[in-house]
């Protein structure tokens, strides 16, 4: 278990080394142009000739391109790496983000992994009657409905029709949990409902399959109750894809691909800084927010993987 | 083949019946309509004895057997009458009532060992959450119980291998760690659903002689769910030949053997390869095929296929005894004892059912 557990976090980081190779070519290599073009492009739309020669320097572009890698890996470390549009420090801004981006995030990933999970059970326990069909069409209706049309019809509602919750916004937890949670309930609210829907019946099926196993049936004629074949048996076997689900989900919205609702919440998390990144076409903070939500998501893999063998003793031999 | 007696005297027969199941019937509403997969099977079980259930798939063996634990209950299965274990009314049960016997006194041992564990689980505590909720035990005590029951189906290093999961046993010892878990909570009885079709014959032999000295050792009565007649030579003390639902023939080892009354079952007889004979030809087999449960023929299920097909076929036999002499010997089948005496054998001393096309139905 251990070395199955070390070879994955070594795995882990080759894939991050991936990543960031990567990124480099293609942010620094593909578009081509020499390095005239790519500290034009760094150096953002409205530099001036000075800054462009400035990039030109500090990004060391007149090097050969491994040395050129291995800079803009000191600069990602180092924590050096600026936007030249605004001279905002790219880490600072990240940082920054972190904490408003977990906060929505986790929030709503334990929303929608409770309401998925539960609502897939149910569906499944009732499966072709009132509650599964009802069930259905919400989840249905819930992955049709994109987050930002969600969000702005709840804040629409909720926020300028009735003053029921703030208008978008953060505070610290630390500051005031009461105020926190306010700011975020709708944004949970959002984010969670096309997960909600997806999940749901992602578990549905797998539960329905994994009834028809002859081991759920072995279960029953044990002389088990409905509930315990039930979550002993079934769930424990059905939910082992949803993990793989939502580790891959959660690690990309915490890396800042939540980035809709943040945005039109107003949040200032990593989404929403990759968002205007991306809007001001300014190179370095989108390269920083690559690497970071590439960051999470290849974690979180490695964390799936991990928590896989302790759910499914057949990998952990393997 | 024996047909001695066993010898410990736990394992006996007794006129004590266990287990009375009378007219049952199972229909599965489908999309072709209502399959009737048991069309009025009625048998005892006495207890110690083991009976053999024969027939080919599709011939509503397993769901025969199954029904008496409940196991077939859905919103789309239909049933009609009556299973009495010891006071228990087994096919109106309600589910808490099945639960009390469900794994503690009818428990069952499935036919595919590979897939009836849970691959999750250790098989140890598998046993032992059986053995729980059956009975208030702690869990030191439950578990020396299972290692115990481990040993007895013979699992080499029971101690280390109760915290083992399925995987990493083959099929035949999957197949032990299941009879094990139905022996746990000492059922009186024990129903083996094909228990060895998915194994190794070396493998086969084991098992079968494992469930045989477990009848011995704790007088469980057994239902041998099988399409196997070589299995059943082994270890049955009676058979009831099923085809298309219904029960055609019903009687002791030697009498379905050596005075078999329905054609079908002499199909049966015929079919199996003997390598104490000369070699066939081909292998013999019946010809065609069993009906569609959705769409059975008229009378004797079996007309379409039988070569001795006369007038009163179209009329359902009932299931009666007509040999003299026997009581419990009872089949389905209109011709009388000494047609079917004359016709059944193919070549003398050998019992079988000829092609339809070679031979003229009798008038």
């Amino acid at each position: 278990m251990l070395r199955f557990t070390v070879r994955r976090l070594i795995n882990m980081v080759f894939v991050l080394w991936a990543v960031s190779v990567l990124t480099f070519l293609i942010f620094m290599v593909m578009p081509g142009g020499g390095d005239e073009q790519a500290a034009l492009r760094i150096a953002g739309r409205n530099a001036n000739e000075q800054q462009v020669q400035t990039v030109k320097r500090e990004w060391g572009l007149d090097d050969p391109f491994y040395v050129q890698y291995a800079d803009m890996m000191k600069k990602v470390f180092t924590g050096d790496l600026i936007s030249y549009v605004n001279q905002v420090n790219v880490r600072e801004e990240i940082v920054r983000g972190i904490p408003r981006t977990a906060s929505l995030v986790i929030g709503a990933g334990i929303i929608w992994l409770f309401f998925g999970v539960v609502f897939g059970v149910l569906s499944a326990v009732y499966a072709g009657r009132f509650t599964d069909r009802a069930l259905n069409v919400l989840a249905l209706i819930g992955i049709s409905l994109p987050v930002f049309w969600v969000g702005l019809v709840l804040l629409y509602y909720l926020t300028d029709r009735i003053a029921l919750f703030p208008p978008g916004g953060y505070t610290e937890l630390g500051e005031d949990p009461v105020d926190w949670a306010y700011h975020l309930i709708l944004p949970w609210f959002a984010l969670s409902i096309l997960f909600i829907g997806f999940y749901s019946r992602v578990l549905r099926s797998n539960v329905l399959d994994i009834s028809n196993e002859d081991y759920v049936r072995t279960a029953r004629s044990k002389g088990l109750s409905e509930r315990r074949v039930l979550i002993r048996h079934t769930l424990r076997n059905a939910l082992i894809p949803i993990v793989t689900l939502f580790g891959l989900d959660f690690g990309a919205a915490l890396g800042g691909g939540a980035i809709l609702t943040e945005s039109v919440f107003g949040l200032q998390g990593v989404g929403q800084y990759a968002s205007d990144s991306i809007g001001r076409l300014d190179l370095p903070p989108i390269m920083g927010v690559v690497l970071f939500g590439a960051f999470f998501i290849v974690l979180l893999n490695a964390i799936v993987d991990i928590l896989y063998a302790f759910l499914d003793p057949r990998i952990r031999l393997q | 083949m024996s047909t001695t007696e066993p010898a410990a005297p736990a394992s006996r027969p007794t006129d004590e019946t266990l287990l009375t199941v009378e007219d049952l019937e199972v229909a599965f509403a489908t999309e072709d309509g209502l399959v009737e997969a048991v069309d009025g099977v009625s048998f005892e079980l006495k207890a110690g004895e083991v009976l053999a259930i024969v027939g080919e798939s599709g011939s509503g063996k397993s769901v025969t057997a199954m029904t008496l634990m409940g196991l077939t209950r859905s919103p789309n299965a239909r049933f009609s009458g009556t299973a009495h274990y010891e006071g228990t009314e087994l096919i109106g049960a309600s589910e808490d009532e099945l639960r009390r016997v469900r794994g503690a006194e009818i428990a069952m041992v499935f036919q595919d060992p590979m897939t009836s564990l849970n691959p999750v689980h250790k098989i140890g505590d598998q046993i032992i959450e059986q053995i729980q909720e059956h009975e208030a035990m702690p869990d030191q005590q439950a578990r020396e119980r299972t290692i115990e029951l481990l040993e007895r189906v013979g699992i080499p290093r029971a101690r280390d291998r109760i915290d083992s999961y399925p995987f990493e046993f083959s099929g035949g010892m999957r197949q032990r760690v299941m009879i094990a878990l139905a022996l746990s909570c000492d059922p009186s009885i024990l129903i083996a659903d094909e228990p060895t079709t998915a194994l190794d014959v070396t493998i086969q032999a084991q098992i079968l002689q494992r469930v045989r000295d477990l009848r011995e050792e704790t007088g469980a009565a057994v239902i041998l769910v099988t399409h196997d007649l070589g299995v059943v030579a082994d270890i049955a003390d009676r058979i009831a030949v099923m085809y298309a639902g219904r029960i055609i023939e019903e009687g002791t080892l030697d009498q379905i053997f050596y005075d078999p009354q329905h054609p079908y079952t002499w199909g049966l007889l015929g079919s199996i390869t003997r390598v104490d004979r000369p070699r066939p030809e081909r292998l013999p087999a019946i010809r065609g095929l069993p009906p569609s449960l959705a769409d059975r023929p008229q009378g004797c299920h079996f007309r379409p296929r039988c070569p001795h097909e006369f007038a009163k076929c179209p009329e359902v036999p009932p299931l009666e005894s007509r040999v003299e002499g026997a009581p419990g010997h009872r089949d389905r089948c209109w011709l009388s004892v000494e047609e079917k005496r004359e016709r059944r054998e193919v070549r003398p001393g050998e019992i079988g059912l000829p092609d339809k096309e070679e031979e003229a139905p009798a008038a």
